[in-house]
């Protein structure tokens, strides 16, 4: 352990960067613990921000991860507001914005993800929109409304989220797609064509195979010179690791993020980095982003448990969500790279689908589910497990899951 | 104000007080007891606020949602007592609850 007077410095405080700041407490870092956060706000939840927040449904009180009180409580100086500006890792001093300097003994980095954004003539013009933080969500909700005509570029869960939520407000809402599919980058087909009938049953007009020429200050150009009307562009097109301060110091790979093992260590022994900014492990051996609140939250523990000289947890199960309407989009695993897909029950026989991916050994190593919570958690129970599971029995809603999933 | 404890796998006990209108799991979270993760944030949508509710309290916080025990079918320490925390609102009357915390939450 650590003498008392070591001083952990966590840069961001998002999901990731304050959970780290919990969980070293939960295990016992006797120590200081400075949590820097760049936004004016209180650490949030970033999921409600493309759904009940956009939609009024939540308040700044729900949104908060934690209370204002905790930080005291649990002796983390937090100080919101406060941007690093960069490392010196030989000094191991940081300097904030405003020229003052912070010493560390061990780092955090944190610094999450921005969105992308694409060289599009127009895409600087005051109706676009990126969405990944508070600010940006605010700007959103005030221009989302009754007859507004909302444009999405990009068939991704940001931009789809949106479209739902803009539909739920009574504003038209189109889905712009250069891919051939929705989510074609994150799903499966199965998932994407369910989901691609969806919205358009909810009046989301989708367009497939698009090219864009031009955002204009009231439409978007298309590639074939067609003009679609817009009050308010969202630009869905993915994220980038926000890796500029640890790239000064020379610890972000070229293409992008900052690269960690398992228990979340840079190359730095002093530095650890978690969540979105990272290139970390995924489940299968390969190294990638994994953008999601679970995988924030597994690599702040894995920080924290590593500082505090504790086991590092067993590799999870990585998962996520997604709402849309009334659907409820639940991941567990990577689909990428499965040798069978396996479809149970009927998928047209309403709001109800779920998808496992098999791998060449015949074990589960993903499942799709929508508004199928028990197909989702006994995915995940598979997955967990390990072990070849009868494809046909699968597929079969006569086979109870629990025959299947229960060791 | 009432008083849950939660007690962790290994036995240690935390009693905090909880406003009337929070989850138990938001009470947990807000007080930093281990062993409640909450990764969705109150969604029910991740199973990892996983409690055991004590047998004496059991009628008191009630039977969970479709929704809830489709999610906590295939927990893999379920028991008949099991809940998910984000689930139960605290009132008056739970005014001293128990819950205990399964080993991990996945």
């Amino acid at each position: 352990m650590e003498p008392a007077t070591a001083r952990v410095v966590i840069i961001g405080a998002g999901h990731a960067g304050s959970n780290a700041a919990a969980f070293l407490r939960q295990y016992g870092w006797p120590g200081e613990i400075i949590l820097l956060g760049e936004e004016p706000v209180l650490p949030y939840h970033r999921p409600p921000l493309s759904k009940a927040w956009l939609k009024g449904e939540a308040t700044a009180e729900s949104l908060a991860l934690r209370p204002a009180e905790f930080y005291g409580k649990q002796h983390v100086t937090l100080h919101l507001g406060t941007p690093a500006e960069a490392i010196d890792r030989g000094a191991k001093t940081l300097r904030l914005a405003g020229g003052e300097a912070l010493a560390y003994d061990h780092l955090i980095l944190a610094t999450g993800a921005r969105a992308r954004r694409i060289p599009l003539p127009g895409a600087d013009l005051p109706l676009v929109h990126t969405l990944r933080n508070a600010a940006d969500a605010d700007r959103l909700k005030a221009g989302i409304g009754p007859g507004r005509r909302v444009v999405v570029i990009g068939a991704g869960w940001i931009g789809l989220e949106v479209a739902a939520s803009a539909r739920a407000l009574g504003a038209a809402a189109t889905v712009l797609e250069a891919q051939d599919r929705v989510l074609a980058r994150v799903a499966s087909p199965a998932l994407s064509a369910f989901v691609d009938a969806a919205h358009r049953r909810r009046g989301v007009d989708l367009r497939l195979r698009v090219g864009i020429e031009a955002i204009e200050p009231d439409a978007v150009r298309l590639a074939d010179g067609t003009r679609i009307p817009a009050d308010l562009v969202l630009l869905g097109v993915g994220a980038v690791a926000e890796d500029a301060l640890a790239r000064a110091a020379g610890l972000a790979e070229p293409g992008g993020g900052i690269r960690v093992d398992g228990s979340a260590r840079t190359a730095d022994p002093a530095i650890h980095a978690i969540g979105d900014c990272t290139i970390r492990p995924l489940p299968g051996g390969a190294m990638g982003r994994l953008e999601s609140v679970p995988s924030a939250t597994e690599q702040a523990k894995q920080a924290a448990a590593d500082l505090c000289g504790r086991p590092v947890p067993a590799p999870e199960v990585c998962w996520f969500w997604s709402d849309q309407y009334e659907l409820r989009i639940q991941v567990a695993g990577l689909a990428q790279g499965a040798a069978q897909g396996v479809v149970r029950g009927d998928p047209a026989a309403g709001d109800r689908l779920a998808v496992f991916h098999l791998d060449a050994a015949g074990a589960v190593q993903a499942v799709e589910a929508v508004n199928a919570a028990p197909e989702f958690m006994a995915g995940k129970r598979l997955i967990a497990l390990g072990r070849p599971v009868p494809a046909a029995r699968l597929a079969d809603p006569a086979t109870p899951l629990a025959a299947l999933a229960t060791a | 104000m009432p008083k849950v404890t939660y007690i962790e796998h290994n036995g240690t006990e935390h009693a905090v007080e909880v406003p009337v209108g929070l989850s138990v799991m938001r009470g947990a979270v807000d007080n930093n007891v281990p062993g409640i993760d909450a990764d969705c944030g109150g969604e029910c949508a991740c199973a990892t606020c996983h409690v055991f509710v004590d047998p004496a309290w059991e009628a008191r916080t009630g039977t969970p949602s479709e929704q809830e025990a489709s999610m906590l079918s295939f927990a893999a320490t379920k028991q008949d007592n099991s809940r998910l925390s984000c689930q139960i609102e605290m009132t008056a009357a739970l005014d001293g609850l128990v819950v205990r915390m399964p080993e991990a939450q996945h």
